[in-house]
């Protein structure tokens, strides 16, 4: 499949300090792509090097196979939808997103026409003639988005667009979002640090860290199969106990075997052992390989989080059925939910 | 309650400063010594329209002159290093913590004809040039002396403009020179109307430096002022009627100016 965006090898550093550490990423056509890190690990800059706000130290990046080093971002066909906006305060809603049509000069009828239909698009009919500093921050939101899209960009990148809003209108953008993804078909490159977000829209997720790749892989992948313990950690919740990989399809947690899946890491490995918070489940001491004690009971909406202090390690579980604090109990799991990881480098 | 009591003070001030001058201004100008409403002196004025034209021409060339100098420097300096600002700003200033006096003075020695810059200019076997004493040199010592007060209020809304803005433009097409027309000309408007009145209004007012360095024959209004208070013509009803159709003058084009700044969300973004 062709590569609508690749970076090869890319560098960063800024006063000394390494900021991307030889990054390599292809970026597939008409892709949801997002790069998921936590603050300070590379997401924005990678972001700005494929806009054209940054030039990388060393290192290649093609756009549709051509070398666009060097090339300044008016000239790119990409378009970015800023953190806090960036919205033209001096222009209304309509100027705003005939801006960019303007620039290019061309026919004020067919500007009207595009921007009739991204005023449609992301539902903002009726508010040409608003002023920017009037509207609520989801449609200023939705402003920034349409300003972008009406330059028919072949990629769209996002720098946390969301992160202003509240909960509940951060879960109606995501939607709106991933259906404009998809009716435009083009690709749009995310970037948050917020999982949540990160799996429920994308086609692929790059996780980052320090300036490095983590992992590449489907929603579903980097939940399931996290390749290293921040992967594990940095989504969603997890239990990361360190143990031993005695030998194929067969764990040492806390002094107890346990049968599982993976394959491969050679005979008494010490590993890191991924447990899902959701997968363990309670059941009476005499019926399971490792019991403890129950040190913290919280209501979480759907369901209890529960911490169980059992040889030295604190269990994070979640389950619909409360257990009684200070109560013993017994932790279980199956062979599927263990997943093992290499040992983090250092 | 607290708030009015603090404000006391200053109410005060404004009243016996500013208020009471002001209507003292205005009786000067509509009574005569024995105390008679009279036209008078407000249409006497009429007979100098030719020095408030040259004062409105001289101040209007200084304003937009220090505006087409101010500009370009105002936006690279918000566009620098932090630290390089403060010392650029610093340099900006320096010339207003001498005298007044004495930077126009220093002028003098510099245009005079055998001042510096036409002795200079005769060792290579030009000149002299009559610098000194014209209207070129009015407008000069205008643009030296109220420049500052012009780069401040630019450089001050231009650190505002955010960044991202700037890049936004820069993302929808626009090269530099475009970003600078379509995005940071309008939104430094309201810098440009504050600095324009923070010269335009002393300029056209100033006496002092159209008297050293215009020699005589360059009046301004506010040489004609200071005559009617302290020259040989000793006429305050007359210098007070003058004073009051100044004001109106310097209202009205403010008024004007601020037509184009009719938004008020821009003025405050």
């Amino acid at each position: 499949m062709e590569h609508i965006v690749s970076l090869k090898d890319i560098v960063v550093n800024f006063d000394g300090e390494q900021i991307l550490n030889h990054i390599n990423l292809d970026i597939k056509d008409k892709e949801f792509v997002t790069l998921l890190g936590p603050s300070g690990c590379g997401k924005t800059t990678t972001l700005r090097i494929i806009g054209g706000f940054l030039e990388p130290d060393s290192g290649v990046i093609t756009f549709e196979g051509k070398k666009i080093n060097g090339l300044p971002a008016y000239k790119r066909n990409v378009n970015t939808v800023f953190q806090r906006y960036a919205l033209f305060p001096h222009l209304n809603v309509y100027e705003n997103i005939a801006f960019g049509l303007h620039v290019k000069k061309l026919p004020e009828r067919e500007i009207r026409k595009r921007v009739g239909e991204m005023l449609d698009l992301v539902n903002l009919r009726g508010y040409e003639k608003r002023n920017i500093s009037r509207l609520s921050g989801g449609q200023q939101q939705r402003v920034a988005i349409a300003r972008a899209l009406v330059n028919r960009p072949k990629v769209l990148l996002l720098d946390e667009p969301l992160g202003a809003l509240d909960l509940k209108l951060r879960k109606e953008m995501q939607i709106e979002l991933k259906r404009i993804q998809q009716s435009l078909e083009i690709t749009f490159i995310y970037v948050t640090h917020d999982q949540e977000e990160a799996l429920t829209m994308s086609d692929t997720v790059v996780v980052m860290n320090q300036g490095n790749i983590q992992q590449i892989g489907t929603p579903v992948d980097i939940y399931n199969e996290p390749e290293n313990a921040f992967v594990a950690d940095f989504i969603g919740e997890s239990n990361i106990i360190p143990g031993i990989m005695l030998k194929d399809c067969l764990v040492e947690i806390s002094g107890r075997e346990f049968v599982c899946v993976d394959k491969g890491f050679g005979n008494n490995t010490p590993v890191d052992v991924v447990i899902r918070p959701e997968d363990i489940t309670l059941v009476p001491t005499e019926d399971a390989k490792l019991s403890g004690v129950v040190t913290s009971v919280t209501f979480k909406g759907v369901h209890y989080e529960m911490v169980v202090e059992a040889y030295d390690y604190q269990w994070l579980i979640q389950s619909t059925r409360s257990a009684e604090l200070g109560s013993a109990v017994g932790i279980s799991f199956g062979p599927d939910d263990i997943h093992i990881m290499h040992k983090m480098k250092g | 309650m607290k708030q009015k009591l603090l404000a006391a003070p200053y109410l005060v001030w404004m009243a016996v400063f500013v208020i009471v001058p002001l209507i003292m201004v205005a009786y000067f100008a509509f009574f005569d010594s024995d105390g008679n409403f009279t036209l008078q002196y407000v249409a006497d004025v009429a007979q100098y329209s030719n020095i408030f034209v040259r004062s409105v021409w001289l101040a209007a060339l200084a304003t937009v002159i220090c505006l087409v100098l101010s500009y370009p420097l105002a936006y690279i300096l918000a566009k620098m290093d932090t630290k390089v600002q403060s010392t650029m700003l610093m340099i900006v200033i320096l010339p207003m913590w001498m005298n007044f006096l004495l930077r126009t003075y220093a002028w003098m020695t510099l245009l005079g004809n055998e001042g510096i810059i036409n002795t200079l200019l005769g060792y290579i076997g030009l000149g002299p040039f009559k610098m000194l004493n014209t209207q070129g040199a009015v407008v000069l010592g205008m643009v030296y002396d109220y420049i500052p007060y012009m780069i401040l209020p630019l450089y001050t809304v231009m650190t505002k403009i955010d960044k991202s803005v700037l890049e936004a433009a820069n993302d929808l097409g626009c090269n530099s020179f475009k970003t600078l027309i379509k995005v940071v000309l309008p939104l430094s408007l309201p810098g440009i109307m504050s600095g324009i009145t923070m010269v335009f209004v002393p300029a056209i007012s100033t006496f002092i430096i159209s008297r050293m360095l215009g020699g005589g024959s360059n009046l301004l209004i506010g040489d004609l002022i200071e005559m009617q208070f302290l020259g040989n013509s000793y006429n305050p009803n007359l210098g007070a009627s003058i004073s009051l159709v100044l004001m109106v003058i310097i209202l009205l084009i403010m008024t004007l100016m601020n037509q184009f700044d009719v938004d008020d969300d821009r003025v405050l973004m």
